[in-house]
């Protein structure tokens, strides 16, 4: 038992439908729960007044925004080193969610800067390198989309990916050289002492839990959809053959 | 390879286009930039390095597609893939040859458009040594992102989507250094740091277009 075995399609499409409804579930509970007890059950900060309750969306959609740049960098090094095809087509299937999440923090952000910055952008080094992540993922997609060939669009875009990330962690250390921020420093650390208080932190676990289990979802679901269009495509093309 | 580099170099300069147009088209954005922002001389002093950098960035991302697009049409870059050179030295002769024909240009007359803006005096050296320090890093980027869209029919669009992400730091670090240059401040970290990623450019992309390029060839 490895966890290659799951590099064979069968296998992954029983075992995924399998998880699915778990996952599924399990995203669903802790979203609800992180989302209420957030929304409704924590006092007012001090100096953010209702605004802080933005945070329970904000930090886990700017963490997978995040993470899901490196989850695609893993399983591009997977199909570029080992050739398995379910592995391109989960970096296909993350990519657009990873978009979108970018998108969430950016737009969070913004309604969140407008009341406590009075504006709603600045070009902070943290919110300026997410524009650039935004854009990466952007060409990412679209090399994806514009290559017919699903081979060579999957290596050019693995490579593309390894490119990418070197140069958007490059540029998150040279907007910091370029500009100082207005934005807060991490919320999260291991470090207790630069954390957010507990009130705010059991429910915002609650919705980081609930963020990647959705994004699981999400890449199971696209992944799935990706095996079967290969799967209909490789039938249509017996057909004609016949 | 430096039969390539000087056919390449040929190429560029007596089949027309690229070498002289990017040159003109680098004219036209800075003649553009005070229509824009109005004529006074303090504006434009202020904004003069960034729109040299912009305006160096969107020269050479205009000649891009053509370091490789007519020999993959004729069926040259085949031949250069079966020749007893490596596909990444082939990268970095055409990344070079493109740098002779757009970034060296650049660099020499982007002065001359400084007069233009009214750069302050202070900040001509600095224009110079900053563009020759950073051009070489965005042809080589450039020589990646025309691997990547290499085998597309309208590439074009793509390739700027592709490659404009990239040239991120480059210009961060390239138009800080003028600034503090004209400024009169340290210019050392801004100017080290657009050397370093030059270098390592230089050094590893070839190895990332090589890949591209054989995998659009198969």
């Amino acid at each position: 038992m490895s966890i290659w075995e799951y590099a064979n399609p069968k296998k992954f499409m029983q075992t995924s439908a399998w998880a699915l409804p778990w996952f599924t579930g399990l995203a669903a509970i802790t979203l609800v729960t992180g989302l209420v007890w957030g929304f409704f059950f924590t006092p007012e900060a001090a100096n953010f007044g209702t605004t802080v309750k933005i945070i329970y969306i904000h930090v886990p959609s700017a963490m997978m925004a995040i993470n899901i740049w490196v989850m695609m960098l893993v399983t591009s090094l997977i199909w570029l080193i080992r050739r398995h095809h379910v592995s391109a087509l989960a970096a296909k299937a993350a990519a657009p969610v990873g978009l979108v999440m970018t998108l969430i923090a950016l737009f969070t952000g913004a309604i969140w800067g407008q009341p406590m910055w009075g504006t709603w952008w600045e070009w902070d080094p943290r919110l300026t390198s997410f524009l650039i992540l935004g854009l990466f993922y952007l060409g990412y997609i679209a090399l994806w989309q514009a290559i017919d060939n699903p081979d060579t669009a999957a290596d050019l875009t693995g490579v593309l990916c390894l490119v990418g990330s070197v140069f958007a962690l490059l540029s998150r250390y040279a907007v910091n050289f370029w500009n100082q921020g207005l934005h807060q420093g991490a919320s999260l650390s291991v470090d207790k002492q630069e954390n957010v208080s507990d009130v705010y932190w059991y429910p915002l676990l609650f919705c980081i839990a609930g963020f990647i289990l959705l994004f699981i979802v999400l890449v199971l679901v696209r992944t799935r959809t990706e095996v079967r269009s290969r799967r209909l495509k490789a039938l249509e093309a017996r057909e004609r053959l016949a | 390879m430096i039969a390539l580099l000087l056919r390449d170099l040929r190429l560029a300069v007596r089949a027309g286009g690229g070498f002289g147009l990017s040159l003109a088209f680098f004219l036209i954005v800075t003649v553009l930039v005070p229509f824009g922002v109005g004529p006074e001389g303090g504006t434009l002093a202020r904004i003069a390095p960034g729109i040299l950098w912009v305006g160096a960035l969107l020269a050479c991302l205009l000649s891009l597609d053509r370091i490789y697009a007519l020999d993959f049409e004729d069926g040259s870059l085949d031949l250069l893939a079966t020749a007893p050179i490596p596909m990444e030295a082939v990268v970095s002769v055409k990344a070079l040859a493109h740098w002779l024909t757009t970034g060296l240009p650049l660099v020499l007359a982007a002065p001359v458009f400084g007069v233009l803006l009214h750069l302050p005096g202070p900040a001509y050296f600095w224009l110079v040594i900053s563009l020759a320090v950073g051009t070489p890093a965005l042809s080589v980027l450039g020589a990646f992102g025309a691997a990547l869209t290499v085998g597309l029919k309208r590439g074009g669009l793509l390739l700027s989507l592709l490659v404009l992400p990239l040239y991120v730091p480059t210009l961060i670090f390239g138009a800080e250094l003028i600034a503090r240059g004209s400024a009169g401040g340290a210019t050392a970290t801004p100017l080290l740091m657009l050397a370093g990623i030059t270098a390592a450019t230089v050094a590893l992309v070839p190895f990332a277009a090589a890949a591209a390029i054989r995998v659009n060839l198969r």
